[in-house]
């Protein structure tokens, strides 16, 4: 075989970085991993990308790390589950143009037996109060995420500060979570995409549902541009703009998983 | 600058005696430290056969210790999950999610190590030791003994290298641990969990643990290494 110069290889040493390092920029975006997981933007951001041109890059992480990765300038655009924790970040001058896009809801998942007595209790913080009352296994998310915000606002209400040996946080993703609620027979807090695409695989059922406090509500926020000129805050609001357009919102709302919507549309009032 | 503030934050964690960071590091150890004790008789006593032994299939026992040297962390807690998970085979011990569970995973990642370089070990040592001791008419046990006293430099240096594999592993504790609170939440994987949250400050805290452990390590690791070569 032939030797290859040496300068070729130089070439090609210092070529392959910089190609790499100018790939052509994408618009960030930080979300949650309910919109990402639930298989929601896969299919509505090829539409986007076919209308305005823009590539988006899906960063999913917890609500907590999104929106530090946008206080940071690290992305874009977020779009997140936390209200008051996102009223906080706009407050700090963190973002501008927040906008209502879509709710969805937690339900509340348990073994079949169910050792607490739960199923079909209407008020969500009572039945954590039934939890706690009969020391049943209950996994927390344990991560800061939208989810465990809003777990731990469910407990506030029930008058609870959840610790000892039922009580276990996980630190860990809501599929995880999932499948350990599952090994371990216990109960968790799970956003219903994520349940559904888990169901078939796990030993749980949903015991409660359908309380107006489990409803989930995202909003998306452009990263401040005053804050990070270098932000591609252009593109950002042509992306606020379609989510909370006619056709975003009907591709939200048409959205199915197994047959089921997962995400009601509200930034555009019918009348 | 978010690292300068993040380290000065982590320094005074872990000066301040965070309790929960503190908890962390005394699970790590707990889980790592029985690992070790567990693997490393096991691991001597195969290396040994290897050394000292010519079998049908020698080399090929030999060629897999090698391979699984770079077994991936999260290959061996994915097939654990599945061997202790409820519909699994070993599903009625009810291990998964447990400090076991961890412990395991880590003998299984820190045995092939172990075996490697202590057979590497008692292979470079004289085989004069042994046969001296024999022909002295001492019995075997005490001629092994002999041996692994030769090489003992060698064999901690396995024992450290070991030890520094498994203390700082994730893959296989996420999986089968949980990662849960006071119970299976260990410095890799806490490491793990805060940088997903967002909150870098105990994560860099426990870095500097595990930094400051690989540091005691190499040093340990170095100095035995040379007393190993130039004999005690």
């Amino acid at each position: 075989m032939k030797r290859i110069p040496r300068s070729l290889f130089a070439l090609v040493l210092l070529l392959v970085p910089a190609i790499a390092w100018c790939a052509p920029a994408l618009l960030r975006l930080a979300t949650t991993t309910s919109t990402d997981n639930s298989g929601l933007l896969g299919d509505i951001l090829p539409a986007f990308t076919k209308s305005t041109g823009i590539h988006v890059q899906v960063i999913a992480v917890g609500t907590g790390k999104a929106l530090r990765l946008g206080a940071n300038g690290d992305v874009d655009v977020v779009l997140v589950h936390a209200p008051p924790s996102e009223e906080k970040w706009m407050t700090a001058g963190n973002g501008v143009n927040r906008r209502y896009v879509m709710y969805n809801d937690f339900v509340i998942v348990g073994p079949p037996n169910d050792p607490a007595g739960i199923a079909g209790t209407k008020d969500a913080a009572v039945a954590f109060k039934k939890i706690a009352a009969h020391k049943s296994l209950f996994i927390s998310r344990g991560d800061d995420s939208g989810t465990n915000k809003k777990e731990m606002i469910l407990w506030k209400d029930a008058g609870i500060q959840p610790s000892g040996h039922w009580y276990r946080a996980a630190g860990q993703g809501m599929g995880k979570v999932l499948a350990m609620a599952g090994e371990l027979d216990a109960y968790t807090l799970t956003d219903r995409g994520t349940w559904l695409a888990y169901q078939s695989k796990l030993l749980l059922k949903i015991v409660v549902q359908g309380d107006k406090r489990l409803f989930n509500p995202y909003h998306v926020m452009a990263v401040n541009p005053d804050k990070y000129p270098d932000a591609r805050y252009m593109d950002a609001m042509q992306f606020i703009a379609w989510l909370t357009s006619v056709d975003g919102q009907r591709m939200i709302g048409a959205y199915r998983v197994k047959n089921q919507q997962l995400f009601v549309p509200t930034a555009v009032t019918h009348h | 600058m978010e690292l300068v503030q993040a380290c000065k934050q982590a320094l005074v964690l872990l000066f301040s005696g965070n309790a929960d960071l503190w908890t962390i590091i005394g699970i790590s150890f707990a889980v790592s430290v029985k690992a070790i004790v567990i693997a490393t008789p096991i691991a001597l006593a195969t290396a040994f056969v290897l050394a000292f032994f010519r079998f049908p299939g020698r080399g090929l026992a030999l060629s897999t210790v090698n391979t699984l040297l770079s077994l991936p962390a999260v290959v061996v807690g994915l097939t654990l999950y599945l061997l202790l998970s409820r519909s699994g085979p070993l599903g009625d011990l009810r291990l998964l999610f447990t400090q076991k569970a961890m412990m395991i995973g880590q003998i299984v990642l820190c045995f092939p190590l172990l075996v490697a370089w202590s057979h590497a070990a008692i292979e470079a040592a004289e085989r004069s030791a042994w046969e001296t001791a024999i022909t002295l008419g001492a019995p075997p046990w005490r001629a092994v003994l002999t041996l692994l006293h030769e090489v003992r430099f060698g064999l901690i240096a396995a024992v450290i290298a070991g030890f520094g594999r498994i203390i700082s592993e994730v893959g296989s504790s996420m999986m089968v641990g949980g990662n849960i609170l006071n119970y299976t939440r260990n410095i890799p994987t806490a490491i793990a969990l805060e940088t997903s949250k967002g909150s870098f400050a105990q994560g860099i805290a426990l870095g500097f643990v595990l930094l400051f452990l690989a540091f005691a390590l190499n040093l340990g690791l170095s100095f035995f290494q040379r007393r190993g070569t130039l004999g005690p």
